[in-house]
């Protein structure tokens, strides 16, 4: 997890959910990007984070991209969040005794029977072990980092724009004080007509 | 005999002693204007097993200094014991007690003393200086230190201390239009903060809970904790400064 | 090494248990062979040998238990989830479902106690549909242990198995090597020893649904708060001839208490260089062509 660094957070508001990440991309101690986004939309209401070794991010951004074509050609629908969640978590358990080096971090807004939109946040380690949590996942070299913070922080149902601010303070704070993380954030917030994402001001050391 | 040739046949053999083991827990100092808070969990821990759920990690030197130590506990509460020992000897010699600046030194100089076996320690000091400004030293294990104005250490540094970063330096943050952020937070927010710091630290760690132990060292004439509630005075002596003692439960799983 | 100089051998190729000699290689397919992939070994190998090791995966240190009673058998778990000395997730899920009769608890590797009870719960349903019985708990069991033993404790998974069938109520312990055993009450999961000293003490023949299910509780209490891999609340699980109780959350003695401050930041509190708003609605506009001057010619 240490070679290439980075970090990704997601957390739930009031029907809207936020996922942030951090920018570099580092061989061990040195940083050889600034510009290397983790986050990547998977469908208009899913966006799929990765921290962990930056060639089998590469790797498993394209295989999701293939199994969900897949799905979606097969099933002549749009995969749910919860669908896609699972899939990531056999895919990454296929690979049990081999496993690519990658935790991965869900955010989506999942559709209700009645039609409404609900938050869905989920994240995994690196054999596909999920974790559904009501507030908030993390992963990455700075995760202990932002444990700490989301669990003072993180209030329940937030607005978009406060969302907005909590995983904003959350993220630039932890890679602060990570040696492996950091150099620029992006944060997306996703709420049921929009997605905002952000690129933050912050510190390039 | 096939024993004997067996372990012939083996060659040297080493054996070795580990003479250090990490306790758990974790502490931390703010400091303010005119005050000083010095906090620490109280579970003491080896591997998966609580030692016991009440070990005080956080202890009053004099009337204006605190040290919190954290680390392995047996080097830990040896070093406490020998740094108030210095302290009393300089009573007896000078006849008033050692200003904080000074124990910020004493314990360096008593870190580095081992250098090559050193106590497996790393200490946060609070008190008030002889100006009457709030001060916090932390130290590294071989006595490395500096004069700071908020720190954590131990178990669940790594999730308070960016917390901190945050919320008592104001860091990431920007002040709106003709605000602006307060250099020193007043005592109730500071407490507050620290509260929080460890209730957050409890739900992540394991090795964090149990109960909260805090140490407020406040200017004589300060006016800060007069309405404060479950607030206990420790002050042992008229000139000085006062020392209060606050204690919390924590989550004891 | 020697699944390591096969593996160079057929050229990275997966290992040739997943090919079968007749398969025609010329053919290109989607379908991806079923099982586990080894593609990524010889990678990590070379990586751990320049000292970038294998990070480490989520564990349950655990507390999980099962208890014998007078109509059959509760099962226990807490709720903790690690990964090192951090909590990563405070309300997870070990008590897994085998069959309705069925239930198994986790201990170990999580993804490893999730996936090797959801195959077995897979291939209980289909044998049970294939021999038109009601699954036993012999045979999850016999299941379990086979595929753990094959794996000769790879799969790190230390399971609780408990049930009720057609031959009464049997509760089995299953360790990542494949070894079982049957017993009254058992214990597994970091919090093993706190919780079997609760059952050796408290634990006795022909209890009733209640005090088995205190018993349980006080056994998962006592890893909870005495074992610090284990924490968070407990769920139970109550199986008898007639019926499968799932209790998730019985006892919630963790709740976290109310903080000192509202964190909420004042808006525009945090810097950002760039903004790009991705709109989801659909917007349409209908340009009419050709309405009400000029009929359309049909002629």
């Amino acid at each position: 997890m240490e070679y290439n660094g980075g970090s990704v957070v997601a957390m739930v508001g009031k029907d809207c959910v936020a996922i942030a990440c951090d920018l570099r991309l580092g061989n061990q101690a040195l940083g050889v990007s600034s510009n290397f986004p983790k986050i990547f939309p998977i469908t208009d209401r899913i966006y799929l984070g990765m921290s962990g070794l930056a060639t089998d991010l590469e790797t498993l951004r394209e295989r999701f991209r293939f199994r969900v074509n897949m799905y979606t050609i097969k099933e002549e629908r749009e995969i749910e969040p919860q669908t896609f969640a699972h899939l990531v978590s056999s895919t990454l358990y296929e690979h049990r005794f081999g496993p690519y080096f990658i935790e991965p971090v869900i955010a989506g807004l999942s559709k209700t029977p009645s039609g409404d939109l609900k938050p869905f946040i989920a994240a995994a380690d690196l054999i596909g072990c999920l974790n559904f949590a009501k507030d908030f996942v993390v992963s990455g070299t700075a995760s202990a980092k932002i444990y700490g913070l989301a669990e003072a922080l993180w209030e329940p149902d937030l607005e978009p724009e406060d969302l907005f601010e909590t995983i904003s303070q959350t993220l630039m704070n932890a890679v602060d004080r990570d040696a492996f993380s950091g150099w620029g954030c992006l944060v997306h917030v996703l709420t049921k007509d929009k997605v905002i994402t952000r690129t933050l001001k912050s510190r390039m050391d | 005999m096939f024993d004997v040739q067996s372990v012939a046949h083996q060659g040297p053999q080493s054996r070795q002693f580990n003479p250090y083991t990490e306790n758990g827990g974790t502490i931390l100092a703010i400091a303010g204007a005119d005050f000083s808070v010095i906090a620490g969990d109280t579970r003491q821990s080896e591997g998966y097993s609580i030692q016991t759920r009440y070990a005080p990690k956080v202890f009053q030197l004099t009337d204006k200094a605190v040290l919190a130590v954290n680390g392995f506990s047996a080097d830990g509460k040896m070093f406490v014991k020998k740094v108030k020992q210095r302290l009393e000897w300089y009573r007896h010699a000078h006849a008033k007690d050692m200003p904080i600046r000074s124990i910020a030194r004493l314990i360096q100089t008593m870190l580095y003393s081992r250098r090559f076996f050193p106590y497996y320690v790393y200490n946060i000091l609070g008190g008030i200086e002889d100006d009457g400004t709030g001060s916090v030293y932390s130290f590294d294990p071989v006595g490395s230190y500096e004069r700071e104005a908020c720190r954590a250490a131990g178990a669940a540094q790594s999730l308070v201390q960016p917390f901190l970063d945050n919320q008592v330096y104001y860091k990431n943050q920007t002040a709106g239009q003709d605000e602006s952020f307060p250099t020193h937070l007043p005592l109730p927010s500071v407490l507050k903060l620290v509260v929080d710091a460890f209730t957050s630290a409890t739900e992540r760690h394991i090795e964090v809970g149990d109960g909260l132990e805090i140490y407020v060292v406040l200017k004589r004439d300060s006016t800060a904790i007069q309405s404060m509630e479950g607030v206990q005075e420790v002050t042992t002596s008229e000139e000085g400064q006062r020392v209060f003692y606050i204690r919390r439960e924590l989550k004891k799983d | 090494m020697e699944i390591l100089s096969y593996l160079n051998a057929c050229g990275g190729h997966r290992l040739l248990t997943r090919i079968p000699p007749s398969f025609d290689m010329s053919v290109p397919s989607v379908h991806l062979a079923s099982g586990f992939d080894f593609s990524n070994q010889i990678r990590n190998n070379f990586l751990a040998e320049r000292g970038i090791p294998l990070p480490k995966a989520t564990s349950t240190g655990t507390t999980i238990v099962g208890c014998l009673f007078k109509d059959g058998i509760v099962l226990g778990a807490d709720t903790r989830a690690t990964e090192g000395d951090i909590v990563a997730d405070k309300n997870c899920e070990k008590i897994h479902y085998i069959t309705e009769n069925i239930r198994c608890c986790g201990a170990g590797t999580a993804a490893d106690t999730e996936f090797t009870t959801a195959m077995i719960s897979s291939n209980m349903e289909l044998h049970a549909l294939w021999t038109g019985r009601k699954p036993r708990v012999v045979t999850a069991m016999t299941m379990l242990k086979q595929t753990l033993f094959k794996y000769q404790g790879q799969i790190g998974a230390a399971l609780v198995l408990g049930g009720v069938d057609s031959a009464g109520p049997h509760l089995f312990t299953i360790h990542p090597h494949g070894s079982t055993d049957k017993l009254p009450f058992v214990t597994m999961g970091s919090g093993s020893l706190a919780a079997m000293a609760v059952f050796e003490s408290g634990w006795k023949p022909n209890m009733d649904r209640a005090e088995a299910l205190q018993l349980v509780k006080d056994a998962i209490f006592a890893g909870i708060f005495n074992d610090l891999g284990s924490g968070s609340n407990v769920d139970a699980c109550i199986i008898t001839a007639t019926s499968t109780e799932m209790l998730r959350n019985v006892e919630m003695p963790n709740q976290r208490a109310e903080k000192e401050n509202k964190y909420e930041f004042k808006r525009g509190t945090t810097a950002w260089k760039k903004e790009e708003v991705r709109s989801l609605i659909t917007s349409e506009q209908v340009t009419l062509i050709g309405v009400g001057d000029e009929s359309m010619d049909t002629s």
